[in-house]
Formats: structure tokens, sequence, C-alpha cells
């Protein structure tokens, strides 16, 4: 008597790669590699063709100079640099108190209280606000009116444009950072007689500093480059910066004016501007990507 | 209160806070309330400012602003019609783009389908396109992307130019170079939040539907991505409303026309793009009729970006 073993082979176990579905699969897997190769091959096009095109124009008088005057050779772009330096750092010394102050409320006072709620949609409405509309509502607000000491165009209203544009981000990150640190650190403090002001200030903030200055540091990084707030506050200056209630140039805005013109030199301070600003800000984004990494291990 | 040991020496004394150590808790708490509070003021301000600004617009135009599309400061005529359209068909086109490309990246990163320190390679490198400045990716566009695509878009013209989208020969700045940064533009955050959310589903749902036999892809595409799928559908919705509102890289490459086309070839125009071209040099009422473009673009974005909140409150699986 046999028994009809050989109706089940025992190869059905085994991996045929020519059947219909294994052949189904490794296409789908080809075709996501593929989208894969396509995701990343804008970056490092663009990041060949910025270290190319600007890696050329760096020398000394890049950094010491400024731009030339339309139809003229040489140049450099140092207000530019020194203005984007500027802007920002008014943005940040508006942004950082702020997000952080705003992000300390959330957690730590009202974590789910309505209004903590309301603020934390606000917060992702602002976030969402195109940054065009920063530009626009600031030049009516500050230029238009002549608010600071009757000028119009000023690094100041630049600086306050591309603050609205990080206040989201920083609020955002320190309500996160303050929620992952463990509740039995401000119960002990509190339990040994601190104050609440000093319980967050010296141990609730302390130990959430690493994921609060990643997230400063990218948002600070993504304000360097935002070019939309800038055009119509900070407007642009082919002059050194002078002072802060006064037009300032930028790289981002250099590189907009510049990479429409139609004459060579600009274009290639264009391209230089961007080797700058893109170095700065992918430093900037390693720095954060460096601190998160050295705060784990 | 004092509570005295055995011995008789103070152990414990209950202190009465003093009054200066109250009035910086009070004060305290009430500095990050006002701090807090400017989120919401900035935004009311924002909204409000745009709004007053629209009036005058609003009032000469009304709603036929919305469909007519001449943009003429000579005559003080104006309508959006052009850039809402230009707008929408961009950002959704780049969307149409971008949705596989992402999901499939972010799928080939999250699945075990390469080495562990490839998919973080890949997974850096999505990541830190999202920090190239907008206006470089512009600059990029003007000289190297558009010469490249020329040929293409020509060949695209002469053996489709029947078709109404491709109707008019290429000359350079226009709607579909821009559709293509957007796409570049709102590849890694679609990346990022598909990944999340891949990585969210639980490794038992894997588990099973590998014990039943199932192929890789048969279980990502039955059993995975259903359970991310409202995570997905939130990004993509995120992604929309960035690339409405994205600004600098569109502006440098659509060509700023205000005559309507069909076709994806010719120069066209979006809201933020006029804004930047525009916006700094206008007078009277077509600073108004700028604004009212402007709230038609936060009335756009804000529209997405809470339907893209409330899917992903709604909707999103909840494990562990």
């Amino acid at each position: 008597m046999t028994f009809a073993t050989q109706a089940l082979p025992s190869r059905s176990l085994h991996f045929n790669p020519r059947l219909k579905r294994n052949r189904t699969d490794k296409l789908f897997t080809s075709i996501a590699a593929l989208f894969s190769l396509i995701a990343v091959m804008p970056l490092l096009l663009v990041l060949v063709y910025v270290l190319i095109q600007g890696g050329k124009l760096i020398s000394v008088s890049l950094f010491t100079q400024l731009p030339p005057a339309p139809g003229l050779e040489g140049g450099g772009i140092a207000n530019a640099i020194i203005g984007t330096f500027v802007v920002t750092l008014v943005a940040s010394l508006i942004a950082i108190p702020v997000g952080v102050g705003g992000g300390i409320f959330l957690a730590e006072y009202s974590s789910s209280g309505w209004f903590a709620q309301f603020i934390r949609v606000g917060n992702d409405i602002l976030a969402g606000v195109p940054s065009i509309i920063c530009g626009v509502f600031v030049y009516s607000a500050i230029v238009a009116t002549r608010l600071f000491f009757g000028q119009s165009y000023s690094a100041m209203a630049g600086g306050i444009a591309l603050a609205i544009l990080m206040l989201p981000t920083v609020i955002k990150t320190t309500d996160e950072a303050l929620k992952l640190v463990p509740r039995e650190l401000s119960w002990g403090a509190i339990g040994v007689g601190a104050s609440k002001f000093v319980t967050i200030t010296r141990i609730t903030l302390p130990s959430a500093f690493t994921p609060i200055a990643t997230g400063v540091v990218l948002a600070i990084a993504r304000a360097a480059g935002e070019t939309a707030p800038l055009i119509f506050t900070a407007l642009f200056s082919p002059f050194w910066p002078e002072g802060l209630f006064n037009p300032i140039a930028s790289m981002s805005v250099l590189i907009f004016n510049f990479a429409i013109m139609p004459y060579e030199a600009q274009n290639s301070l264009a391209w230089a501007a961007s080797f700058v600003l893109v170095i700065l800000i992918l430093g900037a984004n390693l720095l954060a990507r460096w601190i998160r990494r050295f705060a784990s291990s | 209160m004092v509570i005295r040991s055995e011995s008789g020496q103070d152990q414990f004394t209950l202190r009465n806070r003093p009054r200066s150590e109250r009035t910086i808790d009070i004060g305290f708490k009430l500095l990050t309330i006002v701090l807090a509070s400017l989120v919401a003021v900035v935004l009311l301000c924002i909204f409000l400012t745009v709004f007053n600004g629209a009036q005058e617009a609003m009032a000469s135009f009304g709603l036929s602003f919305l469909v007519t599309s001449g943009w003429d400061p000579v005559n003080s005529q104006y309508g959006a019609f052009t850039a809402i359209y230009g707008t929408l068909v961009s950002s959704l086109l780049a969307l149409l783009i971008a949705v596989p490309i992402s999901l499939g990246t972010a799928i080939f990163i999250t699945e075990n389908l390469i080495p562990r320190n490839l998919r973080e390679v890949i997974g850096m490198m999505v990541e830190l396109l999202a920090a190239i400045p907008s206006v470089v990716l512009g600059l990029w566009a003007i000289f190297v992307m558009e010469p490249l695509l020329r040929p293409f878009l020509q060949f695209l013209y002469q053996s489709l130019g029947w078709f109404p989208l491709f109707s008019s020969p290429p000359q350079g700045p226009g709607m579909a170079p821009a559709v293509l940064i957007l796409v570049v533009m709102i590849l890694p955050i679609m990346t990022a939040i598909s990944r999340d959310a891949l990585n969210q589903v639980p490794m038992e749902l894997r588990q099973g539907a590998y014990g039943v036999g199932s192929t890789r892809w048969i279980a990502i595409f039955n059993v995975i991505l259903p359970a991310a799928i409202s995570s997905i559908i939130g990004g993509v919705m995120l992604a929309l409303g960035r690339a409405m509102g994205e600004t600098m890289a569109v502006t440098m490459i659509i060509g700023n026309s205000t005559n309507f086309s069909w076709s994806l070839l010719a120069p066209g125009n979006t809201i933020s793009a006029m804004l930047a071209n525009q916006f700094g040099e206008a007078d009277g009422i077509q600073v108004s009729a700028l604004l009212y473009a402007a709230l038609i673009l936060m009335v756009l974005t804000f529209a997405v970006n809470i339907l893209a909140q409330w899917i992903v409150g709604k909707f999103s699986l909840k494990y562990n």
C-alpha cells in the first residue's frame, strides 16, 4: 500500500523565485529601490552643483568685499553674510525666549487645560502659515506703518518676520521635551521644598536641554535659509549693514536677486552665496544630529 | 509646626513660603501665560491684517475675483483665477508625483529590505534634502534642471501638442519645472511622516501576515499600509499645505505670467509667487487685491492643515 506522499512535494516549502508571486514581489522591491534612488538624487545633484559652481569662487575677497555694481566683475558677499547672521540673531533672540516660555506654560502649568489645547492648535496653525504671508503681515504691520523710528524696511522687521516662522518649532520642541522629563524629578525637587519656579528653571528645564537645543538649532538653520519673509521686510542693500533699523542684505535674498539678473558675475555670486549658505545650514543640521547622538549615548 | 524627636532636636520644620518666593512663582507663571498667548495674538494679528487689507478689493471685485483671470494694474482690474489655478494645479500635480515616490522610499527604508546602515543613510539624505533652502533649489532649477528638462518638454509638445495641457512650446520657465521643484520640496516631509507611520505598525501584524504565507509585498499592501494609512494621508495633506504656500523656488521657475493658459509648458503663476513679485512695489487697490489673494491662500492652507490634523487625530490607529 502506498501513500500519496509525492502529491505533497517537499519542495513546496522551498523558495521558488519563478513563482508569479515571488516575481511580483521582486518587481515591487525594485520599484521601491528605484523610487528611493529618485528621492536621493535631488540632494546629490543640488549638492554637487552648489559645491562645484560655488566652490570655484571661494576666495578671500568673497568674504571681505561688497557685491559689484551690475555689469562689473569681482566683488564678494561679505555684507550678505553679516546680514544673514544679524537677521537670524534678531529672530533667535525673539523666538527662543518666547518659544521656550510658551512651551514651559504648555508642558508645566496647564498640560491638558482648554487654554493649553487652544494654544497648541493655534501653534500648529501658525506653523502651517505660508512664509510669504509672514512677510506680508510684517510688511503691513511694521514696514508700511513705519513703526520703528519712522524707518520702513529694516533688519529688525526681517528678524521679527523670521521669529514668527521659528516660534512654532521652538514652542513645539520645548513642550514635547519637557513632557519627556520624568515627573519624579520635579516631585523630588518640590518635595525638598523648592518652589515651582526653582523646580522648572533648575531641574526640569536643564534635564530637557538636549532636545530643546536640537530643535532650536534646526529652527535657526531653517530661518537662516528663508527668503520669502525677508524680500519686503529686510529688503536688500548693496552696502555694509547700517544698524538694525535700516535695510540689510542677506544671503538668501542675494541669491534670489542675483539669480534672475542677466549678468554672469551676479549669477556666479549667487552660486557662491548658495555654497556658503548650504554649508552653514547643513553644518547646523549635522550639529543638531550630533547633539542628539551625544546625549543619547 | 515643629516635629521634635526624642532627643529634643528639630528634625523637620514646616516653613512658611516667604512672600518674595510666592511673588516670583506667580510672576513666572503669568510670564509663561503671556508668552504662550503671543502665539494666538500673532495668529489673530496675521489674519486681521490680511483680512482688513483685503476689504477694499473684496468690496470692489467680490467673488468674481476668484473666477476671472485678468490682472491689469493699469486699469485696476484684478482677478486671481490664474494664480489660484496655478496654486492648485502645481501643488496637486506635485503631490501626484511625490506620493508614490515618497511612499516607495518610506517602505524601502522601513521594511527590512536592505541592511540597516544603508537604510539610515538613505533616511538621513532625504532629511537633509529638507534642510536645503528653497531659494537654493530655485537657483538650481533655473540653471541646471530647466535646461536639462527642456528637450523632454519639447518632445512632449511635439508629440502631444494637440492635448490642451501640452499645447504651447516650452520657453524656459513654466508650470512643469515648477511642479518638479515642488516635488523635490515636499518629498522629505512626506517620506518622514510615512516612515514614522510605518514604524508605528506593530511587528506582530507583520509576523502574522508572513505566518499565514503572504509574501513581503502582499503583507505591505494588505496589512501594513492599511494599518498606517491615516497618518500617511495626514502627511499627504500637510505636504499639500506646504506645497501651496511654497514661494521662492516656484517664483524663480514658474515664469510669473498673469495670462491664463491651460498648458503646463507655458509660464504660469501661483498666489505666493504673485505676492513675492508684486507686493513690494504695489500701491493703491493692487495692494488690496494682493491681500485678497493672500487671504485666499491662507484660507486654503488653513483648511488643508486643519483637515490633516483632524484626519490624523480621528483615524490614527492607536497601538500600544
